[in-house]
């Protein structure tokens, strides 16, 4: 039995082949939707998420099967004491596979050695969030046609972002892949991410001005630059205005340059870019659908 | 110099870094056998200037190698039987270490759940990098000698 903890848990052929399913998914999407009848997911979500919890529930609905579970730690045992041990020997009870996320660093793991189902870690605190991941792979995918020789960047909090750095840790793994870092000094890429570069020899460079570098990418990966991370309320303000994109940063990218995002958003990408072709961050939430679908059908070895 | 007496059976762990006896002493649970345990402290290495020892009398099999390896893989395991060395054993850095370190990351799941043993996985052998098996917290290994 197969859990999804981290992105890496899957080589890039097998990440091929589910990237296969969900754009086979989003082809012919009436051949799937009895694929699940009868199947249970429980999403057991310690904390809320409204997104993620709602695109597992849609992919499973998606594909004949139907969805348990709760959407707050308030709801469920866990406020009587109850462990993530006993939930998920519980929860195996109940349901074919199980959708986890939990403010606890490891907890899916800790559910996934109990288990007797299939766990996907949809969300552990800081630490990882594998379905993010797969989705910016498969969108990248989907609309570049290909996972290799491009150049990236990623704009905004890139020393809190887990989403970056799972991205990063992801994409090391394709050939020819350039990373261009774009934040503020306080919210620089950490080192041990810039190591693993410089040890794979694999070119990045840092930058602090948007406008610098967007003519040079291929994808544009945006995060949020919240307040709170910085020193003092000048430097915020200072910086701010460098990492939100406009129709004015647009206009030097390249016409096929794609824009990302994990949302939600708050103001670093102007709404005026929404209309832009190249913006693909809603794009983006349809292929987490699909490829969450693939997932389940994968976990579950369900083949249609 | 102050002399210890030579072991009939058991064991010397030799070429201890100087000040780490107490700590392994802990570590591997010496305290709890019920045999002569003799800790040297500061005794004189033409290889390393300064070092510990400890000697044990007692069988082998009551040694985790792999707790040894984790603290110092350099260190010098002489089995000894009849009063003579008759084995050295290599330690190597264990893949994993399990109860014996804790993860200090207060968002880790080990910090709440029940029971849960503590587990550390070898991240990076050149740099000797434990990382914790359910969070990836960096194992800090000088705290490890603060006992």
């Amino acid at each position: 039995m197969r859990h999804l903890m981290s992105p890496l848990d899957f080589s890039i052929e097998e990440l091929s082949d589910l990237f296969d399913l969900a754009e086979d998914i989003e082809k012919n999407p009436a051949k799937y939707a009895h694929a699940c009848d009868g199947k249970k997911l429980a999403t057991c979500f310690y904390e809320p998420s409204t997104r993620t919890r709602l695109s597992f529930e849609t992919a499973m609905i998606n594909l004949g099967g139907s969805v348990i579970g709760f959407s707050d730690a308030g709801s469920s045992s866990a406020a009587k004491g109850e462990s993530v041990s006993d939930t998920i020997r519980v929860i195996s009870c109940f349901a074919d596979i199980c959708a986890m996320r939990h403010p606890k660093e490891g907890a899916p793991m800790v559910a996934a050695e109990k288990s007797s189902i299939p766990v996907i870690n949809a969300g552990d605190g800081g630490h990882q969030h594998p379905t993010q991941t797969l989705t910016d792979l498969l969108t990248i995918r989907a609309l570049k046609g290909r996972l290799n020789h491009f150049t990236i960047g990623l704009c905004g909090d890139l020393k809190f972002g887990r989403t970056v750095h799972s991205l990063i840790n992801a994409l090391v793994r394709y050939d020819n892949i350039k990373f261009i870092f774009i934040s503020p000094e306080e919210l620089r890429i950490p080192d041990y991410i810039t190591d693993m570069l410089k040890q794979n020899s694999i070119p990045y460079k840092e930058v602090i001005r948007l406008e610098d570098t967007i003519a040079d990418l291929d994808l544009l990966y945006m995060t949020r630059v919240q307040k709170e991370r910085f020193f003092n309320e000048e430097d915020y303000v200072r910086l701010k205005d460098f990492y939100i994109l406009d129709r004015a940063k647009m206009s030097l990218a390249k016409e096929d340059m794609l824009v990302l995002h994990p949302l939600p958003r708050v103001n670093e990408i102007s709404v005026e870019v929404d209309e832009d072709k190249r913006a693909a961050y809603f794009k983006q939430v349809q292929y987490g659908v699909y490829v969450r679908m693939a997932l389940i059908l994968t976990l579950l070895g369900i083949r249609v | 110099m102050l002399n210890v007496g030579k072991i009939e059976e058991g064991f010397v762990l030799d070429h201890i870094k100087a000040g780490q006896s107490l700590s392994i002493y802990h570590h591997l649970k010496l305290d709890k056998l019920d045999c002569t345990v003799a800790i040297i402290k500061n005794a004189r290495s033409g290889k390393m200037d300064k070092k510990d020892i400890i000697k044990v009398e007692c069988d082998i099999d009551m040694l985790n190698l792999d707790i040894l390896g984790f603290i110092d893989h350099n260190i010098t395991v002489n089995v000894i039987k009849d009063g003579i060395i008759v084995e050295k054993k290599d330690l190597v850095l264990p893949k994993e270490i399990r109860g014996v370190i804790k993860c200090k990351n207060p968002r880790c799941i080990t910090s709440i759940e029940q029971e849960l043993p503590h587990v550390f996985l070898l991240a990076d052998e050149k740099k000797e990098i434990y990382r914790c098996k359910y969070c990836d917290e960096k194992f800090d290994k000088i705290s490890f000698y603060k006992y």
